[in-house]
């Protein structure tokens, strides 16, 4: 049993040694660098399926002890943490190999593979974490990760922009997050998971619904930035200037995923709070319908792609609103699911992307079926399992969510299916746009398969993605989960609609047919937060710089007054510091004497 | 004579011999890595399980008037003293070539040292405030001498400044003097003695600490840059030569808030409830309004300069706080704030020298040429702006837990001053974000200007400061305890009951 405990905490730190290493070692060799971040990758991936045999695993140590403050660091393997170890080592190890390739020729990829093992320390720590003081320090560890990832490509403008923006968008949900920690842990004197949960905790907190509710709320604006929920949702786009596998990895399915991880973690709490769950289930709804409808009329393949990230997400976030689950509910087995042909489907995007050297407009590709066979097969069943295409692995996922919210809010169910409409539509374009027709440049007609080290990680996840609900439901679901045939039937007809009108209206065109400004500039978020921040932060700091010209005036004129005039300020003119040095120890001497020993 | 002395000893006799004609870079080195070796063996042979003031020495001054050069230790002491000598070290290392009278140079900097180190060693309040001022002149010294920019009038505006706050400063100290309640005290005389002042409780008579409080409050606030006294730091910082710098801005300023910490806060408890709510308002305008400045700022070194001020705030909210959490996260702030603005200095230093401005506008790309810089910087910079893995970012935690806590109801939706403060603070995690992303991505990302020779790595000599100032952020940041179960003891001693 003592052996077990070593399990999570070889998981969380082995990733770090390998960044280490990297980083402070064998920054110059770029080889060693990429074997020894695989190599942890995949010891990585084998505890965390020996961590799947393991009863309920916990061990803690006090990071910080102070009188009335416990802040451990604590490691447990629970229900709800393996499963999500297993997505992140899995899909993790498969991007690290992926990686080996699409990153071949970067003149930093050892730098690269040292930041790839930094995020999957700091992701694991958000997964194994035991109380939330140690889920907030991954959680930032986690945006830093994004940051220096996103930012890998930093001479290029774009790329320092996009992890900026990524950063600050965390670090305002992060403001509320650390807030809600500390109206919950002044309440009930502990941040830990288990601690919260006891009897008398929740009694505490119940018997005051109000500061429950507003708790609650700013623990969710953490989801809010990290999962790029509606409204911090835009800095998620923007990050797809970062290399792709980082895309399918950190913006696709894991860190992103954490906001909807660490909402299970303490769906006990958000249970307590009808209000709360309220307002997380809608927003979780409007990003789901707002992203999916901005997916419509991109034209880059990674930002169709990462919309339809941020609509999943909703879908997720909703999920857990409707019904917040310990055991992770409809919400983990979506995330489940979705990380899988999710990920497929990113590192498709990046095959055809290095396979067009750097070619991302889907106007710019078409005919890559007959080019790129097996990225195109892989692509299509990704592409079919996101969409809901009955038996595959995110048909029974989405089921789940729709059948809740047909339970429980029917308003939210409508919305539901009306994004698994568009969901469909915007994915039937994108394939039929870049895989279907005929090449369309130059660039399209010497699309090639990657080689193999590329496209085995392709061929697994598509496995994966068809098969993945099949045995795993009691994962997530307390009780035996059957299936609500109205909804299945619903859906599949929302998944017919859309995948048609998608196909006929853009099979064998050459440019987009449809012209909606509105979706295409992304409902101007970005001109209206750009001008928020120019009328706000930008104004009052101009105004702040001013105000304090003057108080430093203030200061300078004081200071003459005090002094007073005469041979001073003559002394002052000639600037004869040390003169001055000397008269002010003098003076100073004589301050002290006249007033103590006088 | 002990290693407490030898600390405070050695930079004095270093800079007197630097005076007479000894070499003065090699020597300066040379003693700052004793006082370095002192400080972390001092550290070392503090016995915690006994726990108080340890390494006592008297030298009798004026018996007649009670006044003894006294020195001693706790293990905030020793915190501090650590960081002084490191960041001596760092600064000492990182100074370039001097052109003109170079022995002086490193004599004024030495007694910069000098003064910090034997004010947190002293344990009697006449030297510990004598200490502070002997580190002053040679500051003004620097800036106006070797400074650059307009280091004539940043020379002044500094001199003035904390010229004014030190008399301020001095009269609460007599007022604090007078005022002791002599009845309690052993052989009924006055004492300078402050193991005395603090553990007498009652000392100071409840009617008279308000009064004592705002005199003290004022006088350390203009050296600790407390809004609106706030206005000398940046040009000072933004002409300073890169030691003086990283020595006031990473130690010397420290002395302050020590001195509320050793003082204000076990003899005036009750002074300090008296102006709380000033003490919020005015530490709150350091968090968000200096922020703001910050922001608008166009310069990498009055930006470093005003952040500076900002980061402030914070450590005055710990010890608003008044419980051991709160002064605790504020005196480990006081460390981690010392070692990143003197790692930021450094390369803000090394920037200077090999590009033509440090207007953003003018740099751009460096971490092309220069990875160990953007590596080095970027560290130091997330270190201050909060990053965990950093001590920063375990000692604002620190802060806002203990400053939440103190006034909370409970379950109730309203919120007491402190904690409002406190949720002005968090925002201004997020303000801090935004400068130093910003200035981050201007002068270390995308391409490097065109028609400008490329910034290089600097060398060695900037290296390894750098590395031994982030490799001691980060061991406070990975595991705190490794300095909190020194200051927590000395705190917890230090708290009123």
């Amino acid at each position: 049993m003592e052996n077990a405990k070593l399990i999570p905490w070889f998981i969380l730190l082995n990733p770090l040694i390998a960044a280490a290493l990297i980083l402070f070692a064998t920054r110059r060799d770029h080889g060693a660098s990429a074997v020894i971040s695989v190599m942890s990758a995949f010891f990585g991936l084998a505890a965390s399926a020996v961590a799947m045999t393991l009863p309920e695993v916990h061990s803690s140590v006090l990071w910080i002890n102070l009188p009335g403050l416990e802040v451990p660091l604590g490691v447990s393997i629970d229900h709800l943490s393996r499963v999500m170890l297993l997505v992140v080592t899995g899909i993790g190890f498969l991007v690290h190999l992926y990686s080996t390739v699409y990153m071949e020729h970067d003149e930093s990829k050892a730098r690269f593979f040292g930041h790839l093992s930094l995020f999957m320390f700091s992701m694991l720590g958000i997964v194994l974490a035991d109380n939330f003081a140690m889920m907030f320090i991954f959680w930032e560890l986690v945006g830093v990760s994004s940051y220096l990832l996103i930012g890998h490509w930093f001479t290029r403008d774009a790329a320092g922009k996009a992890a900026n923006k990524a950063f600050l968008m965390n670090r305002i949900g992060d403001f509320g997050f650390m807030l809600g920690i500390l109206m919950l842990w002044s309440t009930v004197g502990t941040v830990t998971f288990a601690g919260l949960a006891e009897k008398n905790a929740v009694a505490t907190l119940t018997a005051n619904p109000a500061f429950l509710t507003v708790a609650l709320l700013c623990i969710f604006c953490g989801t809010l930035g990290k999962s790029a929920q509606f409204p911090l949702h835009t800095w998620l786009p923007d990050a797809m200037e970062g290399p792709t596998p980082v895309s399918a990895l950190i913006h696709a399915a894991t860190m992103v995923a954490a906001g909807v991880f660490m909402l299970a973690r303490v769906a006990f709490l958000i249970g307590l709070s009808p209000c709360a769950v309220e307002v997380i289930s809608w927003v979780g709804g409007i990003t789901a319908l707002l992203a999916a409808l901005m997916a419509t009329q991109q034209d880059d393949i990674k930002r169709i792609l990462a919309y339809s990230t941020l609509s999943q997400l909703g879908y997720m976030v909703m999920a857990i609103g409707l019904a917040p689950d310990p055991h992770g509910g409809a919400a983990m087995f979506h995330l489940f699911t979705h990380a899988f042909f999710k990920a497929l489907l990113f590192l498709g995007a990046g095959a055809v992307i290095h396979s067009l050297h750097h070619e991302q407009d889907i106007w710019n590709m078409g005919g890559l079926r007959k080019h790129m066979p097996k990225t195109a097969l892989t692509f299509a069943i990704g592409t079919a399992a996101l969409t809901g295409f009955p038996l595959l692995s995110g048909f029974w996922s989405k089921d789940a969510i729709l059948a809740a919210a047909y339970d429980h809010n029917k308003v939210l169910f409508v919305l539901g299916l009306f994004v698994a409409v568009l969901t469909a539509f915007y994915m039937t374009r994108l394939f039929v746009v870049a895989f279907l027709g005929k090449p369309r440049t130059e660039a399209a007609h010497h699309g090639h398969d990657c080689p193999a080290r590329m496209t085995t990680p392709l061929i697994i996840l598509a496995v994966l993605s068809v098969i993945a609900a099949y045995g795993t439901t009691h994962w997530f679901f307390a009780h035996e989960h059957g299936i609500n045939w109205i909804v299945a039937t619903l859906a599949t007809g929302a998944f017919a609609v859309g995948t048609f009108a998608g196909y006929t209206i853009y099979n064998g065109k050459d440019r987009e047919p449809l012209s909606l400004p509105l979706f295409r500039n992304k409902f101007y978020f970005d001109e209206i937060y750009g001008a928020i921040v120019a009328g706000t932060q930008d104004v009052l700091a101009y105004i702040s710089a001013g105000v304090d010209a003057l108080i430093s005036g203030m200061g300078r004129a004081l200071g003459y007054a005090a002094w007073g005039a005469g041979a001073t300020l003559r002394l002052l003119q000639f600037g004869n510091l040390q003169g001055y040095a000397f008269i002010f120890g003098l003076g100073v001497v004589g301050l002290i004497y006249f007033l103590i020993f006088r | 004579m002990s290693a407490l002395n030898l600390i405070v000893l050695l930079p004095i006799l270093n800079a007197i011999v630097v005076m007479l004609g000894v070499p003065a870079r090699k020597s300066a080195l040379l003693s700052s890595w004793a006082q370095l070796a002192l400080s972390i063996l001092a550290l070392l042979n503090y016995d915690r399980t006994l726990g108080g003031y340890q390494f006592k020495t008297t030298l009798h001054v004026a018996p007649e008037w009670h006044l003894n050069l006294f020195m001693g230790a706790d293990g905030l002491s020793l915190v501090m003293l650590f960081l002084t000598a490191l960041v001596t070290l760092a600064a000492v290392w990182v100074t370039p070539k001097i052109e003109k009278r170079e022995n002086l140079f490193y004599a004024c900097v030495l007694l910069i040292s000098a003064g910090a180190a034997g004010a947190f060693a002293s344990l009697d309040l006449f030297f510990f405030y004598a200490f502070h001022e002997l580190a002053l002149v040679p500051t003004f010294l620097l800036i106006g001498i070797w400074g650059s920019g307009e280091r004539q009038l940043a020379a002044w505006k500094i001199t003035i400044y904390l010229a004014i706050g030190s008399i301020i400063l001095l009269v609460g100290l007599t007022k604090l003097y007078l005022a002791q309640n002599v009845a309690l005290l052993p052989g009924h005389a006055r004492t300078f003695d402050m193991i005395v002042m603090a553990k007498t409780p009652g000392l100071i008579p409840t009617a008279e600490q308000g009064g004592i409080y705002i005199w003290l409050l004022v006088g350390f606030g203009v050296l600790i840059s407390l809004f609106p006294f706030h206005s000398w730091a940046a040009p000072a910082y933004a002409s300073a030569p890169t030691p003086a710098a990283m020595l006031h801005a990473g130690v010397l300023k420290k002395f302050g808030l020590y001195g509320l910490i050793r003082i204000a806060v076990p003899m005036l408890p009750e002074g300090a409830k008296v102006w709380m709510n000033l003490l919020l308002v005015l530490l709150v305008c350091n968090i968000l309004y200096i922020g703001l400045v910050t922001i608008a700022q166009k310069r990498l070194d009055t930006m470093l300069g005003y952040s500076s001020v900002m980061h402030m705030g914070y450590i005055f909210l710990g010890i608003a706080a008044g419980n051991v959490i709160g002064v605790s996260g504020a005196a480990m702030l006081m460390l981690a704030h010392g070692l990143s603005i003197a790692a930021l200095f450094a390369m803000c230093g090394t920037l200077r020298q090999s590009s033509p401005s440090l207007a953003f506008s003018s740099m751009g790309g460096v971490a092309k040429h220069a990875p160990f810089l953007g590596y080095a910087f970027g560290m130091a910079a997330f270190a201050s702006i909060g990053l965990p893995g950093f001590a920063n970012f375990a000692s604002e935690m620190m802060v806002f837990f203990g400053s939440f806590k103190t006034g909370a109801t409970p379950g109730a939706l309203t919120f007491s001053g402190l904690q409002i403060a406190t949720i002005c603070g968090l925002w201004g995690v997020v303000i801090s974000a935004v400068y130093m992303l910003r200035a981050y991505r201007k002068i270390f990302q995308g391409e490097p200007l065109a028609g400008s020779e490329p910034v290089k790595d600097p060398s060695c000599c900037v290296r390894w400061p750098v590395i031994l100032l982030l490799a001691a952020l980060m061991l406070g940041g990975l595991w705190p305890k490794s300095f909190l179960n020194f200051i927590q003891p000395s705190v917890e001693a230090l708290i009123a009951k």
